[in-house]
């Protein structure tokens, strides 16, 4: 008998107490959790959004479809980065002159990703409750591995239409098909004293552009671009 | 209203002026308290210690004892919680054992009628000012079977905030249990004892004069350290504060 | 082979030693409080946590009523991504399997995302075995793997080590392994965590077999889905050619939606945050991005024994968040070794002993490692009663019964060594169930309560050794009752012929009439 059918005649042996016939969906699970903590608007789920990503030390910024080319570069610039690298989708404008620039291809291996100082890429979606962008490889995003090795990763969201309130909500947008990767922060650990610090192995600085075509309003009426 | 106490026995063989505190107390409150003498204990040393069959013969013993009784009034959160959660358990696993409903009929017999003696005072009497007098410093320590498995929640701090002269102290890490959990006190005397050192130090920490639980089984535990390390916190049950006035203090 | 490591002495002699070893206590003592009180307000923020609770457990056991369906499902949908499954009875059969495939690529090296079902296997030591290098890359695992020492904590395995010992574990080791520590390394936990980023990142960057765990296997979809913090999960995940996943069999859950309860409840019962920085998911394999080619090894290693039972099956709800480690106030003082396997604190104590069929005298001694204060239960996302199986598992360790091992319905003595308490639970039973013979006894006690020595010999010395024996009164409550309250106590207007030996002598006589007077 092969290793499949035992464990497989061990779990149906192991389940004798329940009733033959009885079909999965029929064991109860009660969904009465919230999909939602909260109501909000869509410009007060952008600035929780804000709110929770710069809890875990990700940087956020503002700026308009107009004004992202100028954003991305300044923050480039700032960063001192000289070679980037984007997926296709992410248009060559934003970059700023005087930096090589790298399109994301099966060729970059990890050993020349490493070589490079930032990646910029937009989003899936965003979780507002959690301060987290998901990322699923489709345009603009980028094989997983660029936005990992480089140090420094820019990530653009456009507000409100990329914007979830909650978890339930980003689910169910997502293709599970598509390789995700959820990021909350930049990489941080626990695993001295449980107390945790950012900047391990993943990017350990994370900018994050909310772009919305309406002049941005923090709640605090404070200044609007960063 | 029949109210019978089930007086545990550990408080019957080693703390009887608890036994005789509620007594006094649900007295002094007009209600007639009774006190089969077929009970004996709730079985929870034996079934906490894995001896299941060995408590199912007081399980029958606890439900006919206390059989023509509206209110059982426990002063132990721990053997309440022993009869609340864990007489049906033993119920109906003899049952899935093909032994037949008998047991489980005894425990839904017990079960509904089980009062730790806080809520009896709280849920059923509706009162929270007994009329005690205590003219100290107490400090209270929540047990674990009160706090987790009945959900005392507040009313044992209820029932001593209205205590005239007594001052209730702080108790840090108050939840955390005392270490003494039955048969874990001598077969992990060690960490026992270290959660013990713990408790005794945030006691002795809080200045209280004495320190007040629902159980005193856990007393037992937390006064033998205190008193091996030569403190003069004294551990007192909290129906013995209840039960002492201004006339005759406890 | 067992769960438990060889030579492990039983829970409360381990337990005993690390109480005396003041650093290791202060180590946990400090961490877990840093992070109980941050769980809590992680939780407190969601309004619906016993909702999503409830229902992480509810999916959890609807997974496990329908174990069989939801692995068959999983398998084709792996199958039908690119995805290769292997299914695994035991330990040494998946470190076979792992060793074979890791054999096929040519590679002498893997790198590793911290996992506890590889520990469980030891796998490490089968690779190493074979000429195979396996790095562990999660920091914690790496302080462990460097230190050559064993992990004490689900998320953390290296809690019982504080920044200072870390940085001389990094100093002295690192250079054996690959890039030495910086010079002039501080304790800073930033420069620590910059020092294993050096450290570890040629190996990423030339890995070419990745192994890691799982943290939820999707059924419906075949995707699998790993939790991290650090970034070293999505290297291992995402640069080698060939990732191999192992995964006990429980970690299935339905349906992608079903994530929606789990992803909020793991994050914040784990580490205390929203949600924790990283988590990957992928479906079999995506070409030009990530691995070409992915293995799911399917593990029993008695996780069927354990979904026989159905008290002891809970324990199969499991997310691996440790908030239970965390809460117990054992745990803190006894520290992770003590539990002799790579699943510490209080689901260790009910999880290493049925996966392992309580074979050896520590798995026998774990049900016991509990003062039973129900802090874990409180905590635990899916809702596991930790103590309703601690109670449960004592049992069978003393009464022995029925269970199944190996996949075969057994009938089992009790653990050796417990005649004595079995006998003297029997009589304390029986003294119970005759209270006339109670009485008598306390009579006796009190008569003999000057006689009682302040240290006892023999047992009761775990009692005296640091505590005071309680002084026997003169007088029980029932002789107190029965003096001052006359011996008419009983039932009022009762009909009912109790055939109960009440105590008052007349056994079988007391279907009582009338009121009990007023005494006073």
């Amino acid at each position: 008998m092969s290793s499949r059918e035992t464990v497989l005649g061990r779990v149906r042996r192991a389940l004798a107490d329940v009733p033959r016939g009885e079909l999965p969906q029929q064991a109860p699970v009660a969904r009465d959790y919230l999909r939602v903590h909260g109501r909000r608007s869509p410009a007060e789920a952008a600035r929780l959004l804000a709110a929770h990503l710069a809890d875990y030390r990700a940087q956020v910024h503002h700026s308009t479809p107009g004004g992202l080319p100028e954003t991305v570069a300044e923050l480039l610039v700032r960063r001192g980065a000289r070679r980037v690298v984007t997926p296709a989708g992410v248009p060559a404008e934003w970059l700023p002159d005087g930096i090589a620039h790298l399109r994301d291809s099966a060729a970059l291996t990890p050993l020349v990703l490493d070589t490079v100082d930032s990646v910029v890429t937009g989003c899936a979606v965003a979780v507002a409750e959690t301060g987290t962008l998901v990322l699923d490889g489709s345009r603009g995003q980028g094989r997983r591995r660029s936005t990992l090795v480089p140090d420094h990763h820019v990530c653009v969201v456009r507000v409100p239409e990329q914007v979830v309130d909650s978890v339930p909500q980003a689910l169910e947008r997502l293709d599970p098909a598509r390789p995700q990767t959820w990021i909350s922060g930049p990489s941080a650990t626990s695993d001295i004293e449980l107390d945790r610090v950012e900047g391990v192995h993943g990017p350990r600085a994370l900018d994050v552009v909310l772009v919305s075509a309406d002049r941005w309003q923090p709640a605090d009426g404070g200044a609007a671009q960063s | 209203m029949r109210v019978a106490l089930f007086v545990t026995c550990v408080n019957d063989a080693l703390y009887p002026r608890t036994g005789q505190a509620v007594v006094t107390l649900l007295e002094r409150l007009g209600v007639r308290v009774d006190f089969p003498e077929a009970q004996s204990c709730c079985g929870q040393p034996q079934f906490n210690t894995g001896y299941r069959h060995a408590t199912e013969p007081l399980v029958h013993r606890y439900a006919s004892a206390f059989a023509d009784y509206d209110h059982i009034v426990v002063p132990s959160g721990s053997c309440a919680a022993m009869v609340r959660e864990n007489y049906p358990r033993i119920g109906a696993r003899a049952a899935a054992e093909g032994r037949g409903g008998r047991l489980a009929a005894a425990a839904d017999r017990a079960v509904p009628r089980t009062y730790e003696l806080t809520e009896f005072l709280v849920d059923v009497l509706g009162v929270t000012d007994v009329g005690a007098y205590y003219p100290h410093t107490v400090t209270y320590h929540p047990t674990c079977h009160g706090l987790r498995v009945l959900g005392l929640g507040r009313r044992p701090r209820a029932l001593l905030e209205e205590v005239k002269g007594l001052e209730l102290r702080e108790l840090a890490s108050a939840e955390e249990c005392c270490g003494f959990g039955g048969t874990f006190a001598v077969k992990n005397p060690a960490v026992s004892s270290a959660m013990g050192a713990d408790k005794a130090h945030h006691i002795r920490s809080s200045g209280a004069a004495s320190v007040c639980t629902v159980d005193n089984s856990c007393l037992m535990h937390i006064g033998g350290l205190l008193s091996r390390a030569g403190s003069r916190v004294r551990p007192v049950h909290l129906a013995e504060i209840l039960a002492s006035t201004e006339e005759s203090p406890w | 082979m067992s769960v438990t490591y060889l030579g492990m002495p039983p829970f409360p002699e381990a337990a005993a030693a690390a109480t005396g070893d003041e650093r290791l206590r202060g180590n946990l003592r400090h961490a877990t409080r840093t992070i109980r009180d941050k769980r809590a307000a992680a939780v407190a923020e969601l309004a619906d946590w016993s909702a999503l609770r409830a229902a992480g457990a509810q999916i959890k056991d609807r997974t496990l009523r329908h174990l069989d369906h939801y692995l068959e499902q999983l398998e084709a949908a792996v199958t039908a991504a690119g995805g290769t499954v292997h299914w695994a009875t035991d330990a040494q059969e998946a470190g076979e399997i792992v060793t074979r495939l890791v054999r096929a690529t040519g590679e002498r090296e893997v790198v590793k995302v911290k996992s506890m079902v590889t520990q469980e296997i030891g796998l490490n030591e089968a690779l190493e075995q074979a000429g195979i290098s396996a790095y562990e890359t999660d920091l914690a695992e790496l302080i462990v793997q460097l230190g050559e020492d064993r992990p004490s904590h689900i998320l953390v395995p290296a809690i019982h080590r504080n920044r200072s010992e870390i940085r001389e574990i990094f100093r002295e080791r690192m250079g054996h392994w690959g890039r030495p520590a910086p010079d002039g390394l501080t304790d800073r936990p930033g420069d620590l965590a910059e020092a294993a980023r050096l450290h570890l990142r040629e190996k990423f960057l030339r890995a070419k077999v990745g192994v890691s765990g799982a943290n939820f296997l999707v059924a419906e979809t075949g995707t699998l889905v790993v939790v991290e913090s650090e970034g070293n999960g999505r290297m291992c995940l995402t640069l080698p050619e060939t990732l191999i996943s192992v995964a006990g069999i429980e970690k299935v859950v339905p349906t992608w939606q079903d994530l929606e309860v789990f992803l909020q409840l793991l994050p914040r019962s784990s580490t205390a945050e929203r949600m924790n920085p990283y988590t990957s998911t992928w479906t079999g394999v995506t070409p030009g991005d990530g691995p070409a080619a992915f293995h799911l090894v399917l593990l029993d290693n008695g996780r069927t024994d354990t979904l026989a039972d159905q008290v002891g099956r809970q324990a199969l709800r499991c997310i691996r968040c440790s908030a239970c480690l965390n809460v117990c106030p054992v745990y803190e003082r006894a520290g992770g070794h003590a539990y002799g396997s790579p699943y510490p604190g209080p689901i260790g104590a009910i999880l290493t002993p049925q996966l392992d069929s309580m074979e050896t005298g520590l798995d026998a001694s774990l049900p016991y490692a509990s003062s039973l204060c129900g802090a874990c239960y409180e905590v635990c996302p899916v809702a596991i009663d930790i103590p309703e199986v601690l109670v449960h598992l004592r049992e069978r360790v003393v009464q022995g019964g029925t269970a199944t091992v190996r996949g075969e319905r057994t009938t089992v003595r009790p653990a050796r060594g417990h005649a004595a308490e079995r006998a003297a639970m029997r009589a304390a039973s029986w003294t119970f169930d005759h209270p006339r013979a109670l009485r008598a006894g306390e009579r006796m006690a009190a008569r003999a309560r000057r006689l009682v020595p302040r240290r006892l010999p023999g047992p009761g010395r775990a009692w005296t050794d640091t505590r005071e024996v309680p002084q026997v009164p003169a007088e029980s409550f029932r002789d107190w009752w029965r003096r001052t309250r006359g011996t008419a106590g009983g039932a009022p207007g009762s009909t009912t012929a109790h055939t109960v030996d009440d105590g008052t002598g007349a056994v079988g006589s007391t279907g009582r009439t009338g009121p009990l007077e007023d005494p006073r």
